[in-house]
């Protein structure tokens, strides 16, 4: 950490008002939001920063998910920042809007306080909705803390805006576990972050009227193939722009941010990948079983999207055993996304280490250092007896 | 794909388009021969024609033919036989054929 870098004012803050505040402190255009539980918050928040005349944004309380995407689409169209947040089912509404807003190449920036899918109706942590939408073009990052909450926000805006990317950026956040409960975040002053945010220029904008431009034009067997193209470029370029936001960020806040985070991992035998806020729990199971003399150690995914294979690679190769634990209720492949992806990059790398999978805290069930240590164990037999079935399993589920 | 079905305009590769799917220069349509879509060609019988211009007020691809207030015929070139002219016509002079019909008699194809 740099001997200067700002200190900011610390606040105990739950995670949707950190998410809030972040939102505040960028001021954006346009901010279009349905209220859902565990989002509420964000939202509620937010409208009486508007309410209070603390920001110059336009508030849409529109009336579905489908809408407050929509609403952002065009606003962002209309060469504003534009900034929404939802969960779970209201992600699920936002479906098809999605796809058109990175398609279109917005930056749109979105929190998602992810919460599981129903039935049976749970308002609590899953991935689902986050997870589901993995391959809708979005960047994804996953906060650990209260404090990545807030941090992650401040940074999407200047990825998602970036020329070289111009995609829209999702900031997850455990529903509850980081949305509702209270740590210490520190808040850079408004100035700082006005500096850091700058101001968006969008590079075509509706309301040019001096450049009109044909928007949404129908695209057939002729242009479609070579208009979602780009979709790749941008994505294959987003690794580097996060990283040098995440070194420029580290710069001024001394919190400094990466693709993957490792902890006590160079010398682990033994190595859990995890995103979320589960990584707290992780950390504290690995220091116990070190205390034991068990060279445990963590991978944390920061980014999924774009999936950082080269560095998950890097940091777990030649462990003896990984177990990739994962917060979805997937069915029908033969394992949940996280797994799938390190094993097709260890693979296509011919790196070869034996790989196990947990699906863990469903619908908000809690998982604790225990629970790992018990996953750690189960790697250190395997580690032992080689054997790795069952690859799929269930953490913290009552099997009987 | 023939020229034929893939209109006179020449296809950009990725690098070439401008991002969004936006199109940039105005006017362009007139590159884009819609013509290949035709499934139906309208005929029109000029003779019982009174030139009324209803088709040519209806017509989403400006292909009907105009020269001196006179209705003279389809643009073929973009004419993408959509059929509401034939609908239009109030003395029913258009009528709708098959372009296998007319590529029988005329041998175009
Ligand atoms: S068929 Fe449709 S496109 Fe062709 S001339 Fe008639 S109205 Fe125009
Ligand atoms: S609508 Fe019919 S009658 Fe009128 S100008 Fe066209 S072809 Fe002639």
């Amino acid at each position: 950490m740099s001997g200067n870098r700002l200190k900011g004012e610390l606040k105990a803050l739950e995670g949707d008002n950190a998410v809030a505040e972040a939102m505040r402190q960028i001021n954006p255009d346009v901010v279009a939001a349905y209220p859902i539980t565990p989002q509420t918050e964000i939202v509620m928040t937010f409208s009486e920063f508007v309410a209070n005349g603390l920001v110059d944004t336009e508030f849409l309380a529109v009336e579905s998910e489908h809408a407050a995407l929509s609403a952002c689409i065009g606003a962002a169209l209309a060469g504003a920042r534009a900034l929404t947040a939802t969960c779970g089912p209201g992600l699920a509404l936002m479906w098809e809007m999605l796809w058109i807003a990175s398609s279109w190449r917005l930056p749109i920036i979105m929190n998602v306080v992810n919460r599981a899918f129903s039935s049976p109706l749970n308002i609590l942590c899953s991935h689902d909705d986050a997870m589901g939408s993995r391959d809708a073009g979005w960047i994804q990052l996953y906060a650990e803390s209260q404090q990545e909450a807030y941090d992650n926000t401040l940074q999407a805006v200047r990825i998602a805006e970036h020329p070289d990317i111009l995609l829209p950026v999702m900031c997850c956040l455990d529903g509850f576990v980081l949305g509702h409960t209270l740590e210490p975040v520190e808040v850079l002053p408004d100035e700082v972050v006005k500096e850091w945010a700058g101001t968006y220029n969008p590079c075509y904008s509706l309301l040019d009227i001096d450049h009109p431009v044909t928007y949404g034009a129908a695209d057939f067997t002729d242009y479609y193939f070579e208009h979602k193209r780009p979709q790749w470029e941008a994505m294959e370029r987003a690794p580097k722009v996060i990283l040098d936001i995440g070194e420029e960020f580290g710069k001024v806040t001394g919190r400094y941010y990466h693709l993957v985070d490792s902890y006590r991992l160079d010398d682990a035998d033994v190595a859990v990948v995890v995103l979320g806020a589960t990584s707290g729990a992780v950390r504290v199971a690995v220091d116990r079983l070190r205390k034991n003399g068990i060279k445990a150690g963590m991978l944390k995914l920061r980014c999924f999207r774009p999936f950082p294979a080269q560095q998950v690679v890097q940091a777990l190769q030649g462990k003896k055993a990984v177990a990739i634990l994962e917060r979805v209720a997937f069915f029908g492949a033969e394992a949940s996304p996280v797994f799938l992806e390190v094993a097709t990059a260890f693979y296509l790398r011919g790196v070869s280490t034996k790989l196990i999978n947990y699906t863990y805290g469903l619908g908000g069930r809690d998982t604790v250092p225990g629970q790992i240590c018990g996953v750690f164990q189960d790697l250190i037999d395997i580690t032992q007896t080689g054997k790795t079935e069952p690859i799929f399993r269930y953490l913290g589920l009552r099997d009987f | 794909m023939s020229d034929r079905l893939r209109g006179k305009m020449p296809e950009k590769g990725w690098k070439e388009l401008p991002i969004r799917g936006l199109i940039i220069e105005p006017g362009n349509s007139v590159n884009y021969e819609t013509g290949s879509w035709r499934a139906l060609r309208p005929i029109i019988n000029l003779e019982k024609c009174p030139h009324c211009m209803f088709c040519w007020l209806f017509c989403p691809d400006g292909s009907i033919i105009v020269k001196n207030s006179q209705v003279t015929g389809v643009d073929l070139r973009y004419c993408k036989g959509c059929g509401i002219c034939a609908v239009e016509c109030p003395r029913q002079v258009i009528t709708m054929v098959e372009e296998a019909e007319v590529a029988k008699e005329t041998n175009v194809w």
